[in-house]
Order: structure tokens, then C-alpha cells, then sequence
């Protein structure tokens, strides 16, 4: 079970506003579902996982790409070519 | 263009001049592939006045192939859903009783094709996305084999899963739209070189070995929708495949490795979406976090919030061995079942969807719920493998899917065999 704490913390860890209305309701749905996937814990996983899949590599050519103001172009902070973006520190 | 249906979140007339097998048709293409100067915001607010400054590989494919763009339809938002009542522009109504859902989560693609306001256009499935609208409203989808059509420019939801695939009012029309975007893109690395040709095209079911999961008629399907499919594989029989009942043991687990994985990649992928480069403009004079928190609360919908909480929580610490790496073994297990199973038999066939389309509200009080009709779609795109949903009738009024499953890279076998049971029904 997870507590209205918990996924408060998770609603922070992942940048997604919770409105304390909302809250009650969204940890019960979580906790249905969480229910829900305990199924998981029956499974008896006693092969390890295959790796069938190779990673695909290509050569590093620079090639035609987007131009710097087709890259901007939605942003609402360009400036110099670069994005202002909110203070880190 | 008269759309009752809110089946579009935006109409453009864009004609290619190039000469194809899509000279002079109108394709719609789903809010979530991207398109060249055309605003592409997947339903969702956080992306509100995007516009992008390419187009998706898939559309490039059609506009060399002469389609006309016909406009972006509406959607789940984030692809997030099973009725397309998850969009922040309101829900498609279902042009076979608008009072019922289009299903999800290209219920708007679906829409458009079945209210004739367009003859084809592309979707994308990541859980069944593609077959539920089909299903529900009555035509025909096909969510290929992983890695037969380019993601690239779609905008990723949970990559493992999902493929753009072609939607139409027949199994010609999907076959022909199929055939334009299947192929090699470089830009894409799981993309594989398995164009489809067109011209093989045939109906062709006489001594194939349709197999049938038992637990495709299992708990939750209707039974007025399983008597229709079990009806459609009788035709299949006289038509001269030789069926045989299979089991899926594995299936049970699928739902469970399916939300846990799609959620971890939604959690991760979804956390581009800040305002930075696009979308909402964030309070430059707050904190970072804060700043996004607001444009994050404010521009997603109930149902991405909750699927990127899902996959933040499994991804934690403590918490990943118990969910994220369980659900890799079930993946694994889902696989070899489908392939063991695939061995012995051409085809698999089954319901689509447990049920026809519901009522607009009835699904959208409980999410578990709305996954749980998602149980007999999702264990296609875990293993990988091509489905079709071909209408087979109705029940209760509205119609039914029948689902064909083929092996890796068989589009072909399924797609005759969709066309020999169209022609006969």
C-alpha cells in the first residue's frame, strides 16, 4: 500500500503538480492498480532474461540537419541562439 | 469537411504533387506522428501550439506517395487510453451511435474512416490502439510486426511497444496505405528492411492452421461478442482452414508486465515535456523544479499524470526488481508462448476487444477497469508480433473484431487471410 505521503513524494520526484483535492482519489486508483500487478509476484522467473537484441550502430557522418531557427522556432526564450530556461541554482 | 464526430483536432487540405499509389487520396494521420508545419499536439494542452519543423517518416512516405494530408485526428492523450476520452479537446464519438466511444487510442483516425470523411489513415498502437477503434467502430487495423514501420517523428509514448500502422474501411485499402509506410528508415534503429508489396495482395485462407486461444474466450468477453468471432472462425473453416484450439498460458500476466513497462517508458519519455522548447511557457522567476511542476500539473490530463506516477514509483529504488524486472521475465515468457504456439499454426484468430463500444463516461471512473478490456490487444505488441482487426459482424447493435495474429514479419499471410474472410462475409 502506498500512503498519500508516498505518492506526494513521487508527485515531486516526478514534476507532476497533485492538488490536494485530487489526492485521495489518486492514491486509491494507485493502490488498485499496484494491486493489480502483484499478480507479477507469482511469476516464477526462473530463466534470466534473454538479450536477443543487438544494439544498431551507424557512422558518426554529419549529414543535413535542422536549421538553428527551425530548432527555436517553438521555443519562447530564444535568445542568442540558445533557450533561457527557469534558474537551476 | 463536415466533421460531427470531433474526429480531427485540425483540418488542412495538403495535396502532393508527387504521382504514387495514393494519387488524389485523402489521408488523416494521428496528432501524435508528427507533420511539417502542421500543429501536432497529441491531445495533451502541454503541447499546445507546437508545431513541428519536420515530418515523421511516415508522412514524408505519404506525401511521396501523392496523398493529400486531410488533417490531425484526435486521440487519447499521449496515446493514453482505450476511448479516446482522454483528449484535452473532448472525446470522438463513435459515427456507429455517437453516443458510444470511438475506443482508443486512435479512436479519432477510427472515426474519420468510418464516418467517410476520409478513406484511410494512419494510427498508432501501443497496446491495441490501432485494433480497439477499429474494432468499435467498424473498419479495419493493422498494428504491424515491431520495427516494419519507422517511429521516427512519432512522438514516443512507450517505444518497446509501439508501431504506426494503417487503418481503412477494407482490408485493400489498409493492404495499399501498408504498403506505402512499411520499409528501412536509418533514422530509426529498431526499423527493419521488410517493405510490403502491394501487388501480392490476395485472398488466400485454404489450408491454413488458424489456431484459437482459449483464453481469448475466457472471463470478461461478452458472450454475444465471442459467439460473433466463434461464427467468423467457422467461416474461416469453410472457407478451408483447418482450425485447432491453443492455449497462451502467459497471458495472464500480460496486462500486469504491459502497464508496468508502458508506464517506465512513459515516465521517462513524458519528461520532455517542461516548456522549454515548447509548449506552455514556464515562470522564468521560479525555481526549476517549481517552474515545471506548474506547467506539467496544468498541461497533463488525469490519466498521463497517473501512467507517469506508475512508472516513476516502479522505477524506484526498492521497487524495480519488484515490478520493472518481473515484467521483463512475463514479457519474455508472453514471447516464447506466442512463439511456440506460432510454430504449429499459421494464424492465431480471436475477439479484438472483450466487448463493443461502451457508453461515453461508462469507462472513465475506473482506470483499472479500462485497462482490464485491454487484455486481448496488448500481448500482441509484448511479443511483438502483427495483428489485424477485420469487422466480423455485430453484437449488441454495434460492431465486433475479429483479431488475426501472425507470426513476425507475416503481415502477408494475415492480410490474405483478412481479405479471403472480407470477401466471403
Amino acid at each position: 500500500m502506498v500512503s498519500e505521503n508516498d505518492v506526494l513524494h513521487i508527485a515531486e520526484l516526478a514534476d507532476i503538480g497533485i492538488a490536494t483535492a485530487e489526492l485521495g482519489k489518486f492514491t486509491e486508483q494507485f493502490n488498485a492498480i499496484l494491486e493489480y500487478f502483484d499478480i507479477l509476484d507469482t511469476l516464477e522467473a526462473k530463466d534470466s532474461l534473454e538479450r536477443p537484441l543487438v544494439n544498431v550502430f551507424r557512422e558518426d557522418e554529419v549529414k543535413p540537419c535542422l536549421s538553428q531557427e527551425e530548432v527555436l522556432r517553438n521555443s519562447h526564450n530564444p535568445e542568442d541562439g540558445y533557450i533561457r530556461a527557469p534558474k537551476v541554482i | 469537411m463536415q466533421d460531427t464526430y470531433n474526429a480531427f483536432l485540425s483540418t488542412v487540405e495538403i495535396p502532393s504533387s508527387a504521382k504514387g499509389v495514393l494519387s488524389g487520396i485523402r489521408v488523416a494521420v494521428k496528432d501524435n506522428i508528427s507533420t511539417k508545419d502542421i500543429p501536432t499536439t497529441c491531445a495533451s494542452k502541454i503541447l499546445t501550439g507546437y508545431i513541428p519543423p519536420y515530418d515523421a517518416h511516415a508522412v514524408e512516405l505519404l506525401k511521396a506517395a501523392g496523398a493529400t494530408i486531410a488533417g490531425k485526428t484526435n486521440m487519447d492523450e499521449f496515446g493514453m487510453g482505450t476511448t479516446t476520452e482522454n483528449s484535452a479537446f473532448g472525446p470522438a464519438l463513435n459515427p456507429r451511435d455517437t453516443s458510444r466511444v470511438t475506443g482508443g487510442s486512435s479512436g479519432g483516425s477510427a472515426a474519420a474512416v468510418a464516418g467517410g470523411l476520409v478513406s484511410m489513415a494512419l494510427g498508432s498502437d501501443t497496446g491495441g490502439s490501432i485494433r480497439c477503434p477499429a474494432s468499435y467502430c467498424g473498419i479495419v487495423g493493422l498494428k504491424p510486426s515491431y520495427g516494419r514501420v519507422s517511429r521516427y517523428g512519432l512522438i514516443a509514448y512507450a517505444n518497446s511497444f509501439e508501431q504506426i500502422g494503417p487503418m481503412a474501411a477494407n482490408v485493400t485499402d489498409t493492404a495499399k496505405l501498408f504498403s506505402v509506410i512499411a520499409g528501412h528508415d536509418r533514422r530509426d534503429s529498431t526499423s527493419v528492411a521488410k517493405p510490403y508489396d502491394f501487388a501480392g495482395l490476395h485472398a488466400e485462407i485454404k489450408g491454413k492452421v488458424i489456431g484459437v486461444p482459449k483464453e481469448y474466450f475466457g472471463e470478461g468477453v461478452d458472450k454475444d461478442v465471442a459467439a460473433s468471432v466463434e461464427k467468423s472462425i467457422q467461416k474461416l473453416e469453410e472457407l478451408g482452414a483447418v482450425t485447432r484450439e491453443v492455449s497462451l498460458p502467459s497471458m495472464q500476466y500480460a496486462l500486469a508486465a504491459y502497464y508496468v513497462t508502458c508506464t517506465c517508458e512513459a515516465s521517462s519519455n513524458l519528461d520532455r515535456f517542461d516548456g522549454v522548447r515548447y509548449g506552455p511557457e514556464p515562470e522564468m522567476n521560479l525555481p526549476w523544479h517549481d517552474a515545471y511542476t506548474k506547467v506539467r500539473a496544468a498541461g497533463f490530463g488525469p490519466e498521463v499524470r497517473r501512467r507517469i506516477l506508475l512508472g516513476t514509483f516502479a522505477l524506484s529504488a526498492g521497487y524495480y526488481g519488484k515490478y520493472y524486472v518481473k515484467a521483463q521475465h512475463a514479457k519474455q515468457l508472453i514471447r516464447r508462448d506466442f512463439l511456440r504456439v506460432l510454430t504449429d499454426c499459421d494464424i492465431l484468430a480471436g475477439p479484438t476487444m472483450p466487448n463493443v463500444a461502451p457508453k461515453l463516461g461508462e469507462m472513465t471512473a475506473n482506470p483499472l477497469q479500462m485497462y482490464q478490456t485491454d487484455i486481448l490487444t496488448v500481448p500482441i505488441n509484448i511479443a511483438g508480433i502483427p495483428a489485424i482487426s477485420v469487422p466480423c459482424g455485430t453484437a449488441h447493435g454495434m460492431p465486433v473484431g475479429l483479431q488475426l495474429m501472425g507470426r513476425m514479419f507475416g503481415e502477408e499471410a494475415l492480410l490474405n487471410a483478412a481479405l479471403a474472410f472480407e470477401e466471403a462475409a
